[in-house]
């Protein structure tokens, strides 16, 4: 294992074990959140609840999507999440101590936390993809199974990338913080949803430019084994390996570049 | 009086003081319009009229609470556990004016900035590129106002109250969490309370969290008229005044058990 690697590692773990240490405060979170966040899923059987069919796709159709997407997203969470508080290390001046040292910035923010406490939203997302698949009839086979997983990291990598490149705007303005929650945290709830129900314009810019419609729209369709209500090519279905990597160098650069012409908050 | 107006002014100055903070916060709410309208707009593929709702009530309830989502502030809120964390909350005690009132009074300065300069815009935006809904009458309009500042008060309070857990919790944003996802279902913030099942509905209503939400906006579309609007605004006072009990009762248990170290 390469060094970067390694000191990753003993970093986080070093960073879940401080979270264990207050085993019930942590044990509660976990519950409570994986209770809580059915609320959020209760949203898309209250829409079922008045219609039959969103566009052509039925309750558990689109609890498949809601559910790759909520996985994929709580892994985004558990690695990056807390990049959304990189205005507060900017505007306290910690951001400069850590250009400082011998390793990337990019490297040492992202190692100084692990959202353990997300576990409860992933479980949620497994406990939707249950519910989702025992009211399908998907024809399973090992490459399906293997194309979940695959769908699962990748969107997770999607997810992580656009975070990591959009909160670049903190390094320009620290107030900007907020505007990063439009493609994260509305990333997440784009792709709950089939995205043919989106305007055109909409889709646009936020499915394809900033690739969401790749975590769980193109895999789900050939997971579901459904046609394409917007009639695109079937290779798509199998593309989000290569967004995935295209995003993490589209983002990776962006940080290199951000950082570049970063002008310390002058603490 | 004069102190409430102070410290109201105060809190208007303190959100007035990040222009780009509040033009970030109308891009962002600017962009969940767009998606959660679309989205809903889906539903009308199928039917005319849901929950009592048609397709431009719904659009407009949608651009509504995404103005509201600044301005009533359901969310987001933990300046009071921060405090209570961190033990300053021991100097608002000390203080010759009591916290639960100088928080109310702040925050009605603090909403006025949002409900000028982060709830008008992202409506306007809804209101051009879509057909809206517009209150009927002035009248309608002087209840949706009145009804607005009742959300404010109430939102207020809940966030008051579930932020004096910290007195208890020694991590309160698992509670924080919590709190949020309650409150944007049962408010009618991410779904009409309309489109709800039946029993989700009187679930719904025997809480707070409509009078947050969801009354202001069926007064503005024109859900509520006559003796309704009177009656839903008398049950957020209602709720504005019972939370604002609760609240001192809370504060004033916590405070008894609140110990601050090295002061």
């Amino acid at each position: 294992m390469d060094d970067g690697a390694r000191v990753y590692l003993s970093l986080i773990s070093a960073a879940i074990r401080s979270q264990l240490q207050y085993r019930i405060s942590f044990a509660l979170d976990v519950v409570g959140m994986f209770l809580v966040t059915f609320l959020d899923f209760a949203a898309v059987l209250v829409i079922f609840h008045n219609v039959p069919q969103l566009g052509t796709f039925s309750v558990s159709e689109v609890a498949f999507l809601y559910a790759l997407s909520a996985m994929s997203f709580a892994l985004a969470e558990f690695a990056v999440g807390h990049l959304d508080a990189l205005n507060q290390l900017v505007r306290t001046g910690s951001f400069d101590v850590m250009l400082a040292r011998p390793r990337g910035t990019l490297f040492q923010v992202l190692a100084s936390d692990f959202r353990m406490r997300r576990l409860g939203q992933l479980l949620q997302g497994a406990a939707v993809f249950v519910y989702a698949v025992s009211g399908l009839d998907i024809p399973w086979n090992a490459a399906r199974v293997a194309m979940v997983f695959v769908t699962v990291l990748c969107g997770a990598a999607i997810f992580s990338a656009v975070w990591v490149l959009v909160i670049c705007v903190v390094f320009w303005t620290v107030e900007g913080r907020e505007s990063t929650s439009a493609f994260t945290y509305g990333g997440q709830f784009l792709t709950q949803f089939p995205i043919d129900v989106y305007s055109q314009w909409l889709r646009r810019f936020l499915a394809y430019l900033v690739p969401m419609a790749f975590v769980a729209y193109f895999p789900g369709l050939y997971l579901l084994d459904k046609e394409d209500p917007l009639g695109l090519p079937s290779f798509l279905h199998f593309s989000a390996p290569l967004v995935a990597i295209l995003a993490a160098f589209v983002a990776g650069g962006t940080w290199r570049f951000a950082v570049r012409h970063y002008r310390s908050a002058g603490g | 009086m004069r102190l409430d107006w102070e410290l109201a002014r105060r809190g208007y100055r303190r959100y007035a003081a990040y222009p780009a903070a509040t033009v970030a916060g109308v891009f962002t709410n600017t962009i969940f319009g767009f998606l959660r309208g679309y989205v809903l707009l889906a539903l009308y593929e199928h039917r005319d009229v849901v929950g009592g709702y048609d397709a431009a009530d719904t659009l407009t309830y949608v651009w509504l609470t995404q103005g509201l989502i600044a301005t009533v502030y359901i969310w987001g809120w933990e300046d009071l556990a921060i405090r209570i964390h961190s033990g300053d909350v021991a100097t608002d005690l000390a203080r010759p004016v009591d916290p639960l009132r100088a928080g109310l009074a702040f925050d009605y300065g603090r909403a006025l900035y949002h409900a000028l300069f982060r709830g008008i815009p992202p409506f306007l935006v809804g209101a051009i590129v879509f057909d809206l809904t517009g209150p009927a009458d002035p009248v309608a309009a002087a209840a949706f106002t009145l009804s607005v500042v009742l959300a404010i008060g109430v939102s207020f309070a809940w966030r008051f109250l579930y932020n004096t857990l910290a007195f208890w919790l020694l991590h309160y944003r698992g509670a924080a969490v919590i709190a949020m996802l309650v409150a944007n279902l049962f408010s009618g913030f991410i779904i009409p309370v309309a489109f709800f099942p039946e029993w989700l509905k009187t679930v719904a209503y025997a809480t707070p969290f409509p009078a947050m939400i969801q009354v202001p906006i069926d007064v503005f579309v024109g859900r509520l008229d006559g003796a309704d609007v009177v009656s839903a605004l008398a049950v957020q006072l209602a709720w504005l005044i019972g939370l604002l009990v609760v609240c001192r009762v809370a504060f004033a248990a916590g405070t008894r058990r609140l110990v601050v170290q090295g002061g």
